[in-house]
């Protein structure tokens, strides 16, 4: 696991994980229930803020989002 | 295109599916009013049964109080049956501002709008008083209501976990660069009966120079020490920005709600909310009742009181008994089954005791904490709880769960 997967892996189980939901980085966090589009804003939020990059809405789905790899994958596109 | 049969059987089999998956709701038809005792025909044809009702929101037996009936009577005879009419045209009579008024005076309020339902007050609340360079953020167990409306707003939604004050001073940190932040809670949450922390919330509101929401539905006529509401309770009353409540449960249990507030966000609702601009109000009969229910529990707080009570001894017969109830102290008290089946399973039997109460499961609460849902009323007397906590023991017994711990529920039953 690099280091950006394993940031974002932590932030999701920090942030959305209340049980002990094991989760790996393809784990589906959108469409398996773990994160609800609305706290997608958030997620959003903290990968801009914390690479210091603009991910434009319509990127921002709840595909790409949707494990830690895909959002790992998106995130890369954008880091300078 | 014409509703043809494959239109008809993609319908049924939509159907179909949310009967074998659990999911079908079946309304009971009661021929009486709605009281502590009322009668039932369910299934539907089958004889009328008598039976306790500890499943409705009639949280001060205010529903078929003979003064609030009587008023509405006399509602209908001097201000008709109907509006014909939005406010803004011609929909707005001298008893809809008294009863603004009133409920203003009541909440400890600036101002306050009716709408036609709580529903659309939470539908309508957001989009009228935010735009996309402000962000809402929201508890994670608000009611449904407050989620549509949040959909229906243009501004940015985030949510923080149930009740955690830090993971909210996370979020009101993130968002500090909007224009606008709003908190948003329900006062009382209506599937585990818990309270908001509405002191902290207001720190933080205060500290992050934020606005807060609170729908007190589950509250408003009865939490508090006169019945105000969950920010009576907190000692915030005047520090809550927006209340959303309804009367369609402690406040006569009709139909209505109001925004009550801020005085300018109240008058943005009446410029901009579409459920308030685009529908008739509330009827002139409801509203004479509102009327009497608030002339009566301003005047007295015996029904509160008497709910306190009533609450204090069906949470502690309950536990005696050795069934799990959520902890609180709010008269919405589940008694936790953890199984789906388990719970229709005793809902059923209950039934049979003469005891009508509602057995909740996934999706409506999280999976694995499937419960019955009582609720008390002040229109409970002793006797009636009684009866109803010698039915729960008698099912607990059939079922083995009295004394029984989460663990071994499960481990019997499943999650």
């Amino acid at each position: 696991m690099d280091e950006m997967q394993e940031v974002i892996k932590n932030y999701v189980i920090k942030e959305y994980v209340e049980d002990d939901t094991e989760l790996t980085c393809d784990s589906a966090l959108i469409s398996g229930g773990i994160v609800d589009s609305f706290s997608m804003v958030s997620l959003k939020r903290f990968l801009e803020n914390k690479y210091k990059i603009s991910i434009p809405d319509d990127r921002a789905t709840p595909e790409a989002f949707d494990s830690v790899n895909k959002i790992c994958a998106l995130v890369k596109e954008f880091v300078k | 295109m014409a509703y043809n049969d494959k239109t008809r059987g993609m319908y049924s089999e939509i159907l179909s599916g949310l009967k074998s998956a659990g999911l079908y709701k079946q309304e009971r038809y009661i021929h009486s009013a709605q009281a502590a005792d009322i009668e039932v025909e369910f299934p539907a044809g089958a004889p009328l049964k008598n039976v306790i009702n500890i499943c409705a929101n009639n949280y001060l037996g205010m529903s078929s109080h003979p003064e609030v009936v009587k008023a509405a009577h006399a509602g209908l005879d001097s201000h008709g049956y109907g509006m014909s009419s939005v406010r803004f045209i011609c929909g707005t009579q001298d008893i809809h501002r008294t009863l603004e008024q009133m409920v203003t005076k009541f909440l400890g309020t600036e101002d306050t709008i009716l709408f036609p339902s709580c529903m659309d007050a939470n539908a309508g609340v957001f989009e009228a008083v935010l735009t996309k360079d402000d962000v809402m953020i929201s508890d994670r167990l608000v009611h449904a209501s407050i989620i549509d409306g949040i959909r229906l707003c243009s501004a940015m939604h985030d949510t923080f976990k149930h009740s955690d004050m830090e993971h909210l001073e996370e979020k009101l940190q993130l968002h500090n660069d909007k224009r606008l932040k709003m908190v948003i809670t329900d006062g009382v949450f209506s599937m585990d009966g818990d309270t908001a922390r509405l002191d902290k919330m207001v720190e933080l509101c205060e500290k992050y120079d934020a606005l807060l929401f609170v729908d007190d539905s589950h509250s408003s006529g009865f939490i508090g020490k006169t019945g105000r509401g969950t920010h009576e309770l907190c000692g915030v009353m005047g520090k809550i920005d927006i209340i959303t409540t309804t009367f369609g449960k402690g406040l006569g249990g009709a139909s209505g709600g109001c925004v009550s507030g801020r005085r300018e966000l109240v008058e943005m609702c009446r410029q901009k909310a579409r459920p308030y601009l685009f529908s008739n109000t509330i009827a002139p009969p409801v509203v004479s009742g509102v009327i009497k229910v608030l002339e009566i529990l301003s005047a007295s707080t015996d029904r509160r009181d008497k709910l306190e009570k009533n609450t204090e001894f069906w949470r502690k017969g309950l536990t005696e008994a050795g069934l799990i109830i959520k902890a609180g102290d709010t008269p919405i008290v589940p008694v936790m089954l953890f199984n789906a089946k388990l719970a229709q399973d005793v809902s059923r039997d209950l039934y049979d005791e003469g005891i009508y109460a509602i057995g909740f499961f996934f999706p409506v609460v999280p999976q694995g904490q499937a419960r019955i849902r009582t609720q008390i009323s002040a229109g409970h007397e002793i006797h009636h709880l009684e009866k109803a906590l010698d039915a729960f023991k008698k099912v607990g017994k059939k079922y083995d769960i009295l004394g029984k711990s989460k663990q071994e529920i499960i481990d019997r039953y499943g999650m």
